[in-house]
């Protein structure tokens, strides 16, 4: 507990250290790099230890403050979402070095690195707090570091358009986080979290609905992910890495957190959290789809995700209610997995993307082309980034979807009432979200990276530098560690994991049942990544027999897509919304793509020009008439505001002297 | 003693009336002299305990940055900065001044329902007090030069130190020479304010600032 708590206080330490030293100086990004470098390497060892079952002790300090008590604590479940929280921080701490570099010229970097540490260490305080006031205190302050953060570039309109709905997007999910904790506490003295609860069913209900609505604005899951698609590009790539990979996921610690308290979970929590995250991963996927800006794909990516995780946490909350340990066990074990591979590789993907913004100085996807062969290492990166988030074997994303899959097997097969109806409309909007989300990388990675280049933009790229390279290719090599020895790490942590359901199914569940789950999904798994080994090993044959075949040989390089013409140019090329075309119409109904087009006339077409706009449905549909009519309501107020000293100090005798009588009276 | 008391606190009373009704600036910043010196002979004479070394002090800042200081600042600035001697209200000089006697019902009103009320030795001081606050804010509030704010302010202050005097009594020194000194820094920043203002826009009314609206 004491090194978790010092890994804490060492980022707090450099950031406000990074803040004394001179502006831009030589040591700005290297201390403000040291403090999640650090953090990480004393934090991980408490957390593995409790993840391997060796207790510490919980820390309780009395506060000076009403309703306040300091309880911090470190379980299971915190353990597994510091993994991330520590081990991406500090990856994106490094990437941050490098790309942060182009920007000292025009920058304060020292603020940008007090932020970055204040955000580690307040999300390491989220998942840490055991009392409902240190608990928001570290939720706000994260926020609003992150909202700094995002506000880098603060000059261009985008960023700080993006920062307020993301500032407004927060505060009001945790306006709905302050009335359930009201709610939770309402039985006890010091809102300590082991106090919370003991509610009726009905209050349990509406602090389940309150916790989605607060904690999912943060995970974004739909419709509350509008704040994820504009924050994430706007934000410097470090930040978008670490906030898409690990920030979004305190609001699925968040979820889980509660539903501690919440006592036995009725059948229809299952239900809404099996319907909110697959509609969630479908819509997200296919607005990632038809996005044109590369972060602002994988923003939406983000959603498909947490929506995949949204969807295991529904299959075990099913399974609690219904007393099955196989759903229970698989579902909320693969969620939990989906929360550590996703982080892995969303990371690599954004550092990918940033990688190529560095190189290119563009994120539009239709400028880009030609890529891999000008930066390799960073295409290889992002191949792998994007096999694994398309959930295919042998990466680690298809381990954590596996088991959320074959809990929804098991539990369609053995149960015959109406839960199996969802549990098979889980698998087949799980399938359907792989499909699309490996169509949606395929054309990212095929426009990006493949082909030719589209504009000036590609022609000068250049390989970005080993702070940058570094972390992206050690996440590559992770994604593989767990895709290929999954089996064994589900193996090792089944105890792990049932410790961290127990309390979740308030100890209504037997763990070595749990276990035996685990236990036979992890065997199950092992088949397959020994098929996906064959494979791997069958396509390292035919490379071999290729390089044989041609080795001797005159080899010609040729444009690509030139399609036999002798002057080929790069507009032949597909383009990135011609690949996604068929798709988004088949799917129009989602998302109301707008067209305008004119198409060639006659044999000598003068003029033709396409265009599309894909809005989001929610944003255009929702939040855009509800802000404008409190807008408008609000506008009317403008008449207070005409500038005159005499009226405005009216107004303030006029308030006084009301309040005056009001007490008088 | 107690008449004197009396005496001065209808003088006080008598001079927001005065403030109320005058038309010209050199006249309502000699009211204010006028008013700080009264003030000044109040503290002396309000305590029943007699003289101590504390009230003589506040007696002599009192009528020293009230009675002096501050006018002389005021004149000064009304001379350099050239402007009109009219206070130029919005609410008219008649109206003002019913409006005065009104602030003084309510005020007897509301010190009726104070319970510090019983500590003071005139029953008389407290509702002066209380109108002389509301007469400081009624001066800012409804003229337009900016001038006339310091001196709404300037009254309003004064309200305040009249209420503190009579109805607590036992305000620390401190916090009293804390509020002298805050006035007095309020009429230096305004003084600068204003001769900025002026030389910005070739006038001080207040109400004219709305234009820098954006």
């Amino acid at each position: 507990m004491h090194l978790i708590l010092s890994s804490v206080a060492i980022q707090l330490l450099c950031g406000i250290t990074v803040l004394f030293l001179r502006r831009n100086s030589r040591f700005t990004s290297g201390v403000g790099a040291a403090g999640p470098i650090v953090a990480c390497v004393i934090g991980l060892i408490p957390a593995l230890k409790t993840l391997s079952g060796i207790a510490n002790n919980p820390i309780h300090a009395s506060w000076n403050m009403p309703l306040g008590t300091i309880s911090l604590g470190l379980d299971g479940l915190s353990a597994l979402f510091l993994l991330p929280i520590l081990g991406l921080g500090a990856l994106s701490a490094i990437y941050g070095i490098g790309y942060l570099r182009p920007y000292r010229e025009h920058k304060s970097l020292n603020t940008s690195w007090f932020l970055f540490n204040t955000l580690g260490a307040s999300m390491a305080m989220v998942v840490l707090a055991r009392s409902v006031l240190l608990f928001l205190l570290a939720w706000e302050v994260m926020s609003l570091s992150s909202f700094f953060l995002v506000a880098f570039e603060r000059e261009k309109k985008e960023a700080r358009e993006a920062s307020w709905v993301y500032l407004i997007a927060t505060h009001l999910g945790t306006s709905f986080l302050l009335a359930m904790f009201l709610l939770l506490g309402q039985n006890s003295n010091e809102l300590d979290f082991g106090q919370l609860g003991g509610l009726t069913p009905g209050l349990a209900g509406l602090c389940f609905i309150l916790a989605v609505v607060g904690f999912g604005t943060k995970a974004g899951i739909l419709p509350f992910h509008v704040w994820l698609p504009e924050a994430h590009p706007a934000a410097p790539t470090h930040v978008s890495a670490l906030m898409s990979g690990v920030m979004i996921k305190t609001g699925i610690y968040g979820i889980l957190r509660t539903l501690s308290f919440l006592g036995p979970p009725p059948p229809w929590w299952g239900f809404t959290l099996i319907g909110i995250g697959l509609i969630s991963g479908v819509v997200g996927v296919l607005f990632a789809l038809a996005q044109r800006d590369l972060k602002r794909m994988l923003a939406y990516s983000s959603v498909e995700n947490i929506g995949i995780i949204v969807t295991g946490i529904g299959v075990g909350l099913l399974g609690i209610s219904i007393g099955s340990p196989a759903l229970a066990a698989l579902g909320f074990a693969g969620s939990l997995l989906h929360v550590v591979n996703h982080a892995m590789f969303k990371g690599l993907l954004f550092m990918g993307a940033g990688s190529v913004a560095h190189g290119t100085h563009t994120r539009k996807i239709d400028h880009l082309g030609g890529l891999i062969k000008r930066m390799p290492w960073t295409a290889t990166a992002f191949l792998v980034g994007a096999i694994a988030i398309s959930g295919l074997p042998p990466l680690n994303g298809f381990v954590s979807e596996f088991l959320i899959y074959i809990g929804a097997f098991k539990g369609a097969a053995s149960i015959g009432n109406g839960s199996s109806i969802a549990l098979l409309a889980v698998i087949a909007g799980l399938a359907l979200i792989g499909g699309l989300a490996t169509a949606c990388f395929t054309r990212a990675f095929g426009i990006v990276f493949l082909g030719e280049p589209r504009s000036e933009h590609p022609k000068h790229a250049h390989e970005s530098g080993q702070d940058i390279l570094f972390p992206m290719i050690l996440l590559a090599g992770g994604c593989f560690a767990v895709g290929l020895s999954g089996f064994g790490i589900i193996r090792a942590s089944a105890s792990a994991l049932a410790g961290i359901i127990q309390p979740i199914a308030n100890n209504g569940l037997d763990p070595a049942a749990i276990r035996a789950e685990i236990f036979f999904a992890a065997d199950s798994l092992r088949s397959f990544t020994y098929g996906a080994l064959a494979i791997l090993g069958l396509i390292a044959l035919i490379a071999l027999l290729r390089k044989r075949l041609l080795s001797g040989r005159i080899i010609r390089q040729a444009g690509t897509w030139d399609c036999g013409y002798i002057q080929p140019t790069s507009r032949m090329q597909y383009t990135a919304s011609s690949f996604a075309q068929p798709i988004i119409d088949l799917f129009n109904v989602f998302q109301h793509e707008r067209k305008r087009f004119k198409p060639p006339q006659g044999y000598f077409p003068a003029t033709a020009f396409f265009e599309t706009k894909t809005l989001d449905t929610s944003q255009e549909g929702i939040y855009r008439p509800i802000f404008e009519m409190v807008g408008r309501t609000l506008s009317k107020l403008k008449v207070m505001q005409h500038g005159r000293i005499q009226l405005y100090v009216l107004y303030i005798v006029l308030t006084l002297i009301v309040l005056l009588f009001w007490k008088l009276r | 003693m107690q008449q004197w008391l009396e005496l001065a606190t209808v003088l006080l009373f008598l001079s927001n009336l005065a403030m109320l009704g005058l038309s010209e600036l050199g006249a309502c910043v000699r009211t204010v002299a006028f008013q700080g010196i009264l003030l000044g002979f109040i503290t002396l004479i309000v305590r029943q305990e007699g003289l101590s070394v504390r009230l003589l002090i506040l007696s002599v800042m009192s009528i020293g940055l009230k009675g002096f200081v501050f006018p002389f600042l005021l004149l000064r600035s009304i001379r350099e900065a050239g402007v009109r001697r009219e206070v130029e209200p919005f609410v008219g000089y008649v109206t003002s001044v019913v409006g005065g006697l009104l602030m003084l019902a309510v005020s007897m009103w509301i010190s009726a329902r104070i319970p510090a009320t019983a500590t003071a030795m005139s029953s008389f001081q407290i509702p002066v007090a209380l109108s002389t606050i509301f007469t400081g804010l009624f001066l800012v509030v409804s003229r337009r030069k900016a001038l006339n704010q310091v001196i709404g302010y300037l009254v309003f202050e004064s309200g305040i130190y009249m209420f503190g005097i009579t109805a607590v009594g036992e305000i620390p020194f401190l916090i009293e020479l804390g509020v002298l000194l805050d006035v007095f820094v309020a009429v230096f920043v305004m003084g600068i304010a204003m001769n900025h203002i002026n030389r910005e826009f070739d006038h001080i009314d207040a109400d004219q600032l709305s234009s820098l609206k954006g």
